[in-house]
């Protein structure tokens, strides 16, 4: 049902691919890389990421609740493992998707990565469970229409202190405060896995981990079915 | 709620009636597994709804009171979705057909009617070929035709020996279907019984007049008991015997009072239901929603509080 929503492909996709390819043509961002598409191509990953696992299934999840759709399936036999199972899948599904594109349009700009794949692919997981965490516990705990404007306001905020279009040093002190936030912490995890080679940091990890943890224990604990 | 207790056995339809905010949904959430009744048994097929939810869920369908559909889903993809949540479920095509919704199976829910919503519903309800059926207002904005299509299933639901709970306010379409009755007010039962047995053995004379009639002088020339219930409507508590007809309309005949109705026998199920709640509805005609509005909020938040 989410891929039938034309208006969250918009966003989980167009987005990114639009922000990489005007940033990567465009001199404009502060990249500190020597080639602007290094820098950009794991950015828009994260943010791809954070769109899908927080935005559209918070979104999804909290327009099901209001319909009372939660609540009818809550008399079928279908249980809840089976349901968050089945949006866990789609999720992965859809980040799939997106980071094929998002690769193939990345390398067509002259991105040139050396992937430590393995790592990359743990970070993507962590930073899922965690950002489905703060979609489904927006989506649990708030209207839908709130959900809708807080979920995409945490989008709009996290992309510009994630360290996704710029580097996080630029931000100056804002950037201790940014790093403890989970898409600052992914970037930081896929910049050096598949760019320049160096280790990730290991707060990232940490960060990562935690919010991991945290979100979905969160969401579980206030979730409103009604 | 306050020491709600009753029963229910299979092929037959029990209807829970009462006003707004007495607790009928409440009622029916916790036997349908919702909510968590406060004291008190709760038992489906034996199992508590509650702790062994899961359990239940394959042999129980419900109709709650607000959809449940996704509003982009068409009728037809509601039901094959859901049927594929049961082990053995009813063919899709012929539930479509069983509540009328053949026109309109491939339009999505948001343009469906609200009759329309409903039907689609009961069909979701039953897919499952379930053993017990909580229906919340299954007639609710539902035509005429639609009604019929309805009576007609949950009529072959009790032959199937299914156990039906529905709530209703159509006490007409109530009195043509259930087997028993149980009426809840302010969270309490405050009758409950057979079809027949509830609209009482004794007989009554029942007519409506202008409000206000001197009811004293009427009960002390016919020598029988009269009372009036919600403004304009009078109960003779006699057997209305030809007789008795004739002093009533010789002692309106006097006054020069018109007489709107008369009716003898057996009441109407809607008149035991007004009369045992009748006291919220009977208020003057312009503050009638009003205060009904704001006493029913009152009911809920009272009901939600002790329970």
């Amino acid at each position: 049902m989410t891929l039938e929503r034309g208006e969250t492909l918009l966003v989980t996709l167009g987005i990114p691919v639009v922000l990489l390819v005007f940033f990567t043509l465009v001199p404009v961002l502060p990249t500190g890389t020597r080639h602007r598409v290094d820098f950009l191509a794991p950015g828009v990953l994260a943010l791809a990421v954070m769109s899908t696992a927080m935005v559209s299934l918070g979104i999804a999840t909290a327009f099901e609740r209001s319909y009372g759709v939660l609540k009818r399936l809550g008399a079928t036999p279908l249980g809840r493992p089976v349901l968050l199972t089945a949006k866990i899948v789609s999720v992965i599904a859809v980040e799939v998707a997106q980071i094929v594109i998002l690769v193939a349009v990345s390398l067509a700009l002259g991105w040139r990565p050396h992937p430590a794949a393995g790592l990359a692919v743990v970070a993507v997981l962590l930073a899922t469970v965690a950002f489905a965490g703060i979609g489904l516990a927006m989506a649990g705990a708030l209207r839908a229409e709130v959900t809708l404007a807080v979920a995409n306001g945490v989008y709009v905020i996290l992309l510009l202190i994630g360290g996704v279009l710029f580097p996080l040093a630029k931000l100056g002190g804002l950037a201790s405060f940014a790093r403890l936030l989970p898409t600052a912490a992914l970037s930081d995890a896929l910049h050096p896995t598949l760019g320049a080679g160096s280790g990730v940091p290991p707060e990232a990890w940490i960060v990562l981990g935690v919010w991991a943890v945290a979100a979905p224990v969160v969401a579980a604990m206030t979730f409103k079915w009604e | 709620m306050d020491g709600v207790s009753f029963d229910a056995d299979a092929g037959e339809v029990v209807a829970l009636l009462g006003p707004n905010g007495a607790g009928k949904t409440t009622t029916i959430e916790t036997l349908e597994g919702y909510r968590r009744a406060g004291a008190g048994t709760v038992r489906v097929l034996g199992l508590d709804p509650w702790s062994d939810h899961t359990r239940l869920t394959a042999r129980v369908g419900v109709v709650l009171q607000r959809g449940g559909v996704y509003p982009v889903m068409s009728a037809e993809r509601a039901v094959r979705l859901f049927a594929s949540y049961y082990e053995d479920p009813r063919d899709p095509e012929e539930l479509i057909d069983l509540v009328g919704l053949r026109s309109v199976a491939r339009t999505p829910y948001k343009r469906l009617s609200g009759g329309e919503q409903q039907r689609l519903a009961l069909a979701l309800a039953l897919v499952g070929k379930p053993s017990v059926a909580f229906l919340d207002e299954p007639t609710a904005g539902v035509d005429p035709a639609g009604r019929i299509a309805v009576r007609d299933v949950v009529s072959a639901l009790r032959s199937d020996g299914v156990c039906v709970i529905l709530t209703s306010h159509e006490l007409d379409e109530v009195q043509r279907l259930a087997d028993r009755v149980v009426i809840v007010d302010h969270g309490k039962v405050v009758a409950a019984g057979r079809q027949g047995e509830i609209q009482g053995g004794a007989e009554e004379l029942r007519f409506a007049a202008d409000p206000g009639l001197a009811v004293g002088d009427l009960s002390a020339r016919l020598g029988v008991p009269v009372s009036e219930g919600p403004p304009g409507e009078y109960v003779v508590s006699a057997a209305p015997v030809p007789a008795l007809v004739a002093s009533l309309t010789a002692w309106l005949a006097e006054r020069d009072l018109a007489l709107g109705d008369l009716r003898a026998g057996r009441q109407r199920l809607e008149d035991v239901f007004l009369r045992l709640t009748g006291a919220e509805v009977g208020v003057p005609a312009g503050s009638a929603n009003h205060a009904a509005g704001s006493d029913s909020r009152r009911r809920e938040r009272r009901g939600r509080g002790r329970r």
